[in-house]
């Protein structure tokens, strides 16, 4: 039987568009010194650490070995966890491995990135087939313009659905002192906008930010003891997908079929009632119109209907991304770590002016390519 | 010594020139020379689920059924999405920046299960929509080198 695990605290850079200050081993220094704080503990506490990134961005390469000044691994077991857009949400799936199986009791999880160091769309592009697929791809924004595309066509929705999206995202990014992009936008604004990839304004798509992010997971005796309040976690599942882009069937998602399971795990029958709040991986405003779908809070298409009756928002039923999301911040490796570190704030009452009130239980999904999903489900209660 | 904070921190440049070569295997480059020597798309279908996949490989991406028998795909098909790419960047097959706006197309080939992306001549948004008919340009005789290159393009053959 696995233990129990919980996510007793973290600590996030405050993510923007170039760090000059800091190295990348700096940078990392500075969220784990926040997550350890916020834990009341030191590294000496801490008994092994998964980190990650993106690492052919920065063509800095064994992550584990060059940054473990700045994670705090030197002498300590730790393993590097690399899977593209979801390895913060697989950075987070290690962690609670590592104390799920009973082998370590507090492990410290880190995800990162410093894209100011690094091309991110011709980065992204070598992760691709080079034979086959590599000659036509646009980075993510290719990628995610063709299922945009296809989304809006087949559900008859308009660019104005997503730059609500985009609109909200940004306001909500307002209220969190970690975001990158935190402008006050109109759905004017991000329609005028350049469009770079069609349908995907450049206002739709997510920045690229240098950014950490460091989460503290602890075994249930651990957990209870350090922790008054822990988020604990109920359900982490993965779905990859085909490695073509040819591949890829969209009626088939991997984020809907790894939420179906986590739901079962978690015994969750009636999602849009049970979930308090939402930490969705939305790399385009379109993600945070379509994907919702793909979580059950909504039927095929009614993704628009959401955001136009305002029910996603933070004075809704079932915010999404009081944190302003992936479209307001982007340290690629540690994005998706982000969301699972919300998710746990919102458990843990401690995200401040973007604390959705009585949050009790907590949703945050990871997203990669090509096109595969995590999701994780967090709870104040076991 | 100074101990105040420096106003301006370095950055250091580094260009690294990194070749690769790839190997393609004895199913993707049966494909590539057929576009090379033939003009022609080849794909393998399933013997078990009878799924037909381009580019060809060993197992079926459904049943992991064995796929040995190779058949031609194409060379018309069907938008299945698209878009038009508007932003430069550095493309790493050539390490120059790529010509834009290009037209990104999914292409759902005749006789085939999956789809296969390419360029596509048309960048005028009015004159695309998802379903049109589309077909495989190839290059002239003696440019083709053995790449899916020697597709230049897929152009609209309805309107």
């Amino acid at each position: 039987m696995p233990k129990n695990v919980a996510i007793i605290a973290s600590g996030q850079t405050n993510h923007t568009s170039r760090r000059k200050d800091v190295n990348i081993p700096e940078m990392i220094r500075e969220a784990v010194d926040r997550a350890l704080t916020d834990a009341e503990l030191t590294i000496d506490d801490i008994d092994a650490v998964v980190i990650g990134n993106m690492e052919h961005f920065e063509g800095i390469n064994l992550s584990d070995m060059w940054a473990s000044e700045g994670s705090g691994a030197v002498m300590k077991p730790c393993m590097k966890i690399a899977t593209g857009g979801t390895t913060g949400t697989s950075v987070a799936a290690g962690a609670y491995y590592h104390c799920a199986s009973g082998l370590f009791d507090t492990v410290l999880a880190i995800g990162w990135e410093k894209l100011s160091e690094s091309d991110t769309t011709a980065g992204i592009i070598t992760a691709f087939d080079p034979i086959v697929e590599r000659l036509t791809l646009a980075g993510a924004i290719g990628g995610l313009a063709i299922e945009a595309n296809l989304y809006m066509t087949t559900y008859g929705l308009s660019q104005e659905h997503f730059a609500k999206a985009a609109v909200m995202a940004r306001k909500n990014a307002q209220n969190n002192p970690h975001a990158h992009l935190k402008h006050d936008l109109t759905v004017e604004m991000v329609l005028n906008s350049p469009m770079i990839a069609y349908p995907i304004h450049y206002l739709d798509m997510c920045p690229t930010s240098d950014g950490a992010c460091a989460v503290i997971f602890a075994s249930e005796d651990r957990a209870r003891r350090l922790c008054p309040r822990p988020a604990w976690i109920k359900a982490a599942v993965c779905r990859h997908n085909h490695p073509y882009i040819g591949d890829v069937w969209w009626d088939r998602s991997t984020l809907e079929s790894a939420a179906i399971e986590a739901y079962k795990i978690a015994g969750i029958t009636n999602p849009r009632k049970e979930l308090d709040v939402i930490e969705l991986y939305d790399p385009a405003s379109y993600a945070l119109v379509a994907w919702i779908q793909h979580l059950h809070i909504c039927g095929p298409g009614e993704g628009g209907k959401l955001i136009d009756d305002g029910s996603i928002t933070m004075e809704g039923d079932i915010p999404v991304n009081p944190s302003g999301g992936v479209i307001s911040t982007n340290p690629i490796g540690a994005t998706a770590l982000i969301r699972v570190a919300e998710a746990a704030l919102q458990i843990q009452g401690k995200a401040g002016a973007r604390q959705v009130e009585g949050a009790k239980t907590a949703l945050a999904t990871g997203f990669g390519g090509s096109y595969w999903n995590e999701v994780f489900i967090l709870s104040d209660r076991l | 010594m100074n101990q105040e904070p420096l106003e301006k921190p370095l950055y250091i440049n580094l260009h690294a020139r990194l070749p690769y070569a790839y190997s393609a295997g004895r199913y993707v480059s049966r494909f590539l020379i057929a576009l090379r020597d033939e003009c022609k798309i080849l794909a393998t279908k399933c013997e078990r689920c009878s799924i037909v996949l381009t580019p060809p490989r060993l197992v079926c991406n459904q049943c992991y059924g064995p796929m040995k028998e190779f058949v031609e795909v194409g060379p018309q098909g069907r938008l299945a999405t698209f878009s038009v790419i508007n932003f430069p960047f550095i493309d790493p097959f050539t390490g120059v920046e790529r010509p834009v706006p290009y037209g990104y197309a999914i292409i759902q080939l005749d006789g085939c299960s999956n789809r296969f992306p390419h360029f596509l001549r048309e960048t005028d948004l009015s004159r695309l929509r998802i379903g049109q008919r589309v077909q495989a340009v190839f290059k002239p005789d003696g440019e083709r080198t053995g790449a899916v290159t020697d597709i230049s393009h897929f152009e609209i053959i309805e309107p």
